[in-house]
């Protein structure tokens, strides 16, 4: 390790200005922040500069995906495996990761190379500190897209998330949408056929290759929505996540798991993920109370394990930068992101998915939320002093 | 007449022809039309026609209402430019309704809806009230050349993502398809051409640098 930190001071000059490649300073500090804590110390006034960086805390989402992450590639397997009814005494669940692994990490590497070459590019162009945003929306993008995405879409989507979502903005920090929900979105509404349908969630289903008879690959929203509620797997299932769906989405335990991890460590607000839940579950006994479709019939509380409600709730609704700030503003956000997630489900057939929805929608009205908020609690202590003074 | 005739093509002249391609375009700097922008630009053969359209409503009625404007009382002004766009619109409808009747079906109500164009009705107020008619008649030209020279670009971006073809015709290769190649059907729904706006606002702020706005500390 001395070594390393001995070669980087080395050729700390020539990155620094003045040096040969003064250019590349941002790529330089990025790098060398990524393998050490930065040393950096504030020179005036009684500031603490916490070595726990921005670099860090996306270190701990990134972790927290893990668990999502192995369990994704297993079932990856797992499906693709059924599908092909190769599923047999000798199959071990190594074989299964292994052929999910295979699947998913070339996705991973396409998603990490085209978002960082862009992050890279425009820091070095606007001389500023590479930002460390994408080490997690490069994660996230992987995790909620379907096995069989051909690779180069995956790369557009990212492209078009990073600068049309985040840089134009001004980088990481100041984007409005959530960039790893805005590539979702943009590759829904770009190739449909690659998004959605009962084709897309199984290896090798779209190429029809030795499929068993009886096996449709539709997701459990799928078949909820066509009004086949009696083929839905068992709710344990879905809670343990073995079913069609997102790479990462479909096992809600792995993604609890997820969220202790953030919310012992500090990194994602428990008030958000909270209200998401139960504002899921009030359209649920909504929609419960006036039902007319088997589908609306479903209990309320297995709408929170299905599809990929609980992976938005806990990894995207909680995106710190385009989530209600406020500490009320985050309880009414996550409200309205549950309420909308599970309404757009099942009311409307279009989408069977309805959280990317609702949150994207909900990050679009963030500001707002904590404008009201901020506006509310001046009144409130407004009204407070005229009181004392009158 | 005691003063001498001012040149056709003067340098005023020709910057009214010139400034709104680019200074002051009335899409990407003005911010104005943008709703026909959105709409109309799916491919380009509409686009194109749209633009065209533009440009004879807003030459002509910058013109008729410049010749009127010592006539028109100012408290009515607006109901006489309205009138004077609407026939031009109503000529212009009936025009693509006979002889290029595909695209007429295509643009369906945005032709009449030329007339709420708010590029229009603004150079008229701003310019054509207070001017002889040639200069009107450039403006009108001008500003008219500045919108439809955003509209091509828009739906020739969108038609060639979208659809893979360029007015109409193939250029997307075959091969490219068969090898995996999608269009975006993105492209298709008018959010992308909001997009597709910005990223013109984008590049055209990159070049020419004095549009950008100072900064407010």
């Amino acid at each position: 390790m001395s070594a390393l930190r001995r070669y980087i001071d080395h050729i700390k000059p020539h990155f620094q200005k003045g040096g040969k490649f003064e250019k590349l300073e941002s790529t330089f500090e990025a790098f060398e922040t990524f393998l050490f804590v930065p040393d950096q110390v504030t020179t005036q006034g009684s500031h603490i500069r916490d070595a726990m960086d921005m670099k860090r805390t996306m270190s701990l989402v990134v972790m927290s995906l893990i668990p999502a992450l192995l369990f994704g590639m297993w079932n990856v397997g797992y499906q693709h495996y059924l599908a092909t009814g190769e599923m047999g005494a000798g199959v071990t669940t190594l074989d299964l990761f292994w052929e999910g692994f295979k699947l998913v990490l070339p996705i991973i590497v396409v998603s990490y190379v085209t978002g960082l070459a862009i992050e890279f590019t425009f820091a070095q162009i606007r001389r500023e500190e590479v930002n460390e945003g994408f080490l997690v929306s490069g994660m996230l993008i992987p995790l909620v897209l379907p096995v069989d995405v051909p690779l180069w879409m995956v790369a557009v989507a990212t492209a078009f998330a990073v600068i049309i979502g985040k840089e134009v903005f001004g980088g990481t920090g100041m984007n409005i949408l959530n960039p790893a929900l805005l590539a979702r979105a943009f590759l829904f509404f770009a190739y449909p056929a690659y998004m959605s349908g009962n084709q897309v969630w199984t290896h090798g289903l779209m190429e029809g290759k030795g499929i068993v008879d009886g096996f449709s690959g539709a997701t459990p929203l799928a078949q909820a929505a066509e009004g086949n509620v009696g083929q839905m797997p068992p709710a344990s299932d879905m809670f343990f996540g073995f079913i069609p769906g997102s790479i990462g989405a479909t096992s809600t335990l792995a993604v609890l798991i997820g969220a202790l991890i953030l919310l012992y460590t500090g990194a994602g607000s428990w008030r958000i993920m909270l209200s998401t839940f139960v504002g899921g579950l009030v359209m649920g006994l909504i929609l419960n109370a006036f039902a007319v479709n088997p589908f609306m019939e479903i209990p309320a509380w297995q709408h929170l394990v299905m599809g990929g409600f609980a992976f938005g709730a806990v990894f995207m609704a909680t995106d710190p930068v385009s989530a209600a700030r406020s500490r009320r503003g985050k309880y009414i956000y996550g409200f309205l992101i549950g309420l909308l997630a599970i309404l757009i489900r099942v009311v409307n057939p279009a989408y069977p998915e309805g959280i990317m929805l609702a949150i994207l929608l909900m990050n679009v009205f963030a500001p707002l939320i904590d404008h009201y908020v901020v506006e509310s609690n001046i009144n409130k202590r407004l009204k407070r002093a005229n009181l004392q003074a009158a | 007449m005691s003063q001498d005739r001012e040149p056709l093509f003067s340098s005023k002249n020709l910057k009214l022809l010139r400034e709104p391609l680019d200074d002051s375009n009335p899409i990407t700097v003005q911010v104005l039309g943008i709703c026909s922008a959105l709409a109309i630009t799916v491919k380009l053969e509409p686009s194109v026609v749209m633009a065209l359209s533009v440009v004879f409503v807003m030459g002509v009625s910058n013109v008729v209402v410049s010749l009127l404007r010592a006539k028109i009382p100012p408290r009515i002004r607006i109901i006489v430019q309205l009138t004077v766009i609407a026939s031009l619109v109503i000529l212009v409808d009936e025009f693509l309704a006979a002889f290029a009747y595909e695209v007429s079906k295509q643009l369906s109500v945005f032709v009449g809806l030329i007339i709420t164009n708010c590029i229009i009705m603004g150079r008229l107020e701003a310019f054509a009230l207070a001017n002889k008619p040639w200069p009107s008649f450039l403006d009108g030209i001008g500003n008219a050349a500045g919108y439809g020279l955003i509209l091509v670009i828009v739906g020739f971006v969108r038609e060639l993502f979208g659809s893979g073809t360029i007015y109409g015709y193939q250029v997307v290769p075959e091969q490219a398809y068969t090898a995996g190649y999608e269009n975006n059907g993105l492209f298709i729904l008018p959010p992308m051409a909001l997009v597709t706006v910005g990223i013109i606002i984008w590049v055209q702020r990159y070049r020419n640098r004095k549009l950008i706005e100072e900064q407010q500390s």
